[in-house]
């Protein structure tokens, strides 16, 4: 069990450790998408997206670039409004999710690099900031992406992984109920890549918060996703549920045979789409 | 191994001031050769019994503390203003739309041109070379505080509003550390036009000071004491640049060009 399950565990102080107890606090929020369209000027980017991700659910959303994924991400985050449509966190209302409960990471490790490690980690907790024990949340957090030991060095001698590992750490050290990746992993090299998956499927497992992750790489999508997602021009053209079991052998004939099929389909759309 | 980087250190520190001694020797051997006229330039140890005679009096420290003085106080009003206008052009289109394209008029002025008009509206009163000063010193502090905020890496900004940070919060912990860069680089050059300012000033019209202190000497032919003036500008300009660079190296140990010499340490 790793330090933050305990922590979680000790801090409920159930009388019966019943994780479903555990569950109904802090797992993760379905989220139900209605026709979401979301247009910059003529240019319509989302055509009207319905998408229910089930409580807990990790799904990967592949795509080309421009196809309009990351314009999705921005608007469950609150950082965009959609034109029309709907979208909601749990039972909640629309467009809101409670505070705190959703967080994102970049595509860059966007760490402040006037803060140290554990300053960046602790800009996570939000308003929570205040909270008696932020800092130490804050440095189990760390520890959790093993990293502890640099919490006073400046961002700017961290190596790549390691940044966006803090980058990580931020993410969820607020324990968020929704965590959206904006292919957090696209600039890093591809030792560093698999084990940063690794760790990402391992806090997922310990946590259950309902992940979204945007990705280009179609093995790390079946590597980590519950359902992979493709998005064509604006609309979800395939929703291919992965039911292998975990942790995925990248390079099993099962995984080949869903990346083969994926892959294809992006290349059918493509031509059969606008040039590519 | 730590005494052989401390003493690094120190012959690196003494490094800077090997030319101007250079040259101080060498000035004196050729006064004391008698190729140097006294007439023209003193020797720089009569400039230094200048020095101590003018100290003696009380009039050397008396208008040392009037340049400065002034100095910091027209430093304070003109910094102060400048930086203000530079945060709120910098945060808010509107307040730029109303002041910034005035203010880069006024800029445009040299404002030592102003002088005849200064001494028309204070006099030789310290008035004047405040507003001078603080004249001087504003451009650059509101046009470096104001580009700094302007260039706070907007991918910083847009994380700060995902991770909930309230406006104020958001002010103080990623865009002010943002753009003190840029701030620090007008402060470096606001005091040197500060200097600039106050000598111009101090020489044309003034009843103390070290600029008067100069041009009184001159009215003697007391070349000493107008050689001593001048390097005690020379002085006071290093020590607020020091001062500068002290202070930028403590507020932005964080910055990577700055992260040299503490690796020295190590």
């Amino acid at each position: 069990m790793t330090v933050l399950a305990l922590r979680r565990a000790n801090e409920f102080a159930d009388p019966v450790p019943a994780p479903s107890a555990v569950d109904a606090r802090d797992a993760g929020l379905a989220v139900t998408i209605q026709q979401l369209r979301k247009s910059f000027g003529r240019n319509q980017v989302l055509r009207g997206i319905d998408l229910h991700i089930a409580s807990g659910e990790f799904i990967t959303i592949v795509g080309r670039s421009g196809c309009g994924k990351s314009t999705l991400l921005r608007l469950l985050l609150g950082l965009d409004r959609p034109s029309s449509g709907h979208f909601r966190f749990g039972d909640g209302t629309d467009h809101a999710a409670p505070r705190g409960a959703i967080r994102m990471m970049f595509q860059e490790p966007r760490l402040l690099p006037w803060a140290s490690v554990l300053a960046n980690v602790e800009v996570g907790l939000g308003k929570e900031r205040g909270v008696a024990n932020a800092r130490e949340r804050a440095r189990a957090t760390l520890g959790e992406v093993g990293l502890d030991d640099r919490r006073d060095h400046w961002p700017a001698v961290l190596s790549g992984g390691q940044k966006q590992r803090v980058a990580l750490a931020r993410a969820l050290v607020s324990r968020p109920r929704v965590l959206v990746f904006d292919e957090p992993l696209g600039a890093l090299d591809a030792l560093t890549r698999i084990s940063m998956q690794r760790l990402i499927e391992r806090v997922w497992v310990d946590q259950r918060f309902t992940a979204i992750m945007v990705t280009h790489d179609v093995t790390e999508a079946i590597t980590l996703a519950d359902r992979v997602l493709m998005i064509e021009a604006g609309e979800i053209t395939l929703d291919q549920r992965i039911d292998l079991p975990r942790p995925r052998e990248r390079g099993s004939p099962e995984v080949a045979a869903l990346e083969g099929s994926i892959l294809r389909a992006l290349f059918r759309n493509a031509g059969a789409g606008e040039d590519a | 191994m730590k005494l052989f980087s401390a003493l690094t250190r120190h012959s690196e520190n003494l490094m800077q001031w090997l030319l101007p001694v250079g040259i101080i020797v060498v000035w004196e051997a050729l006064s004391l050769a008698g190729l140097i006229p006294s007439r023209i330039l003193p020797a720089p140890t009569a400039v230094i019994a200048a020095a101590w005679n003018l100290t003696l009096t009380g009039e050397l420290p008396r208008n040392i503390w009037v340049s400065f003085w002034r100095a910091m106080v027209g430093f304070v009003i003109g910094g102060g203003i400048g930086f203000a206008l530079g945060l709120a052009n910098g945060l808010s289109r509107r307040s730029d739309r109303i002041f910034d394209s005035t203010l880069q008029m006024i800029r445009n002025i040299p404002h030592l041109a102003l002088i005849p008009l200064v001494i028309l509206w204070f006099g030789i009163d310290e008035e004047a070379k405040i507003f001078l000063v603080a004249l001087g010193v504003f451009f650059p502090i509101y046009v470096n505080t104001q580009h700094g905020i302007r260039t706070v890496d907007p991918q910083l900004i847009e994380m700060g509003q995902a991770y909930g940070m309230s406006p104020t919060m958001l002010f103080w912990r990623v865009i002010l550390p943002g753009a003190l860069p840029s701030i620090f680089v007008g402060l470096r050059y606001a005091l040197g036009i500060m200097w600039l300012t106050l000598i111009v000033a101090e020489t044309i019209s003034a009843s103390s000071g070290i600029g008067y202190m100069a041009m009184q000497a001159r009215e003697f032919l007391l070349v000493d004491v107008v050689v001593l003036s001048i390097l005690i500008y020379a002085l006071l300009g290093k020590l607020a640049d020091s001062t500068a660079r002290l202070l930028e190296r403590w507020c932005l140990s964080w910055h990577p060009a700055f992260q040299r010499s503490r690796e020295l340490d190590a």
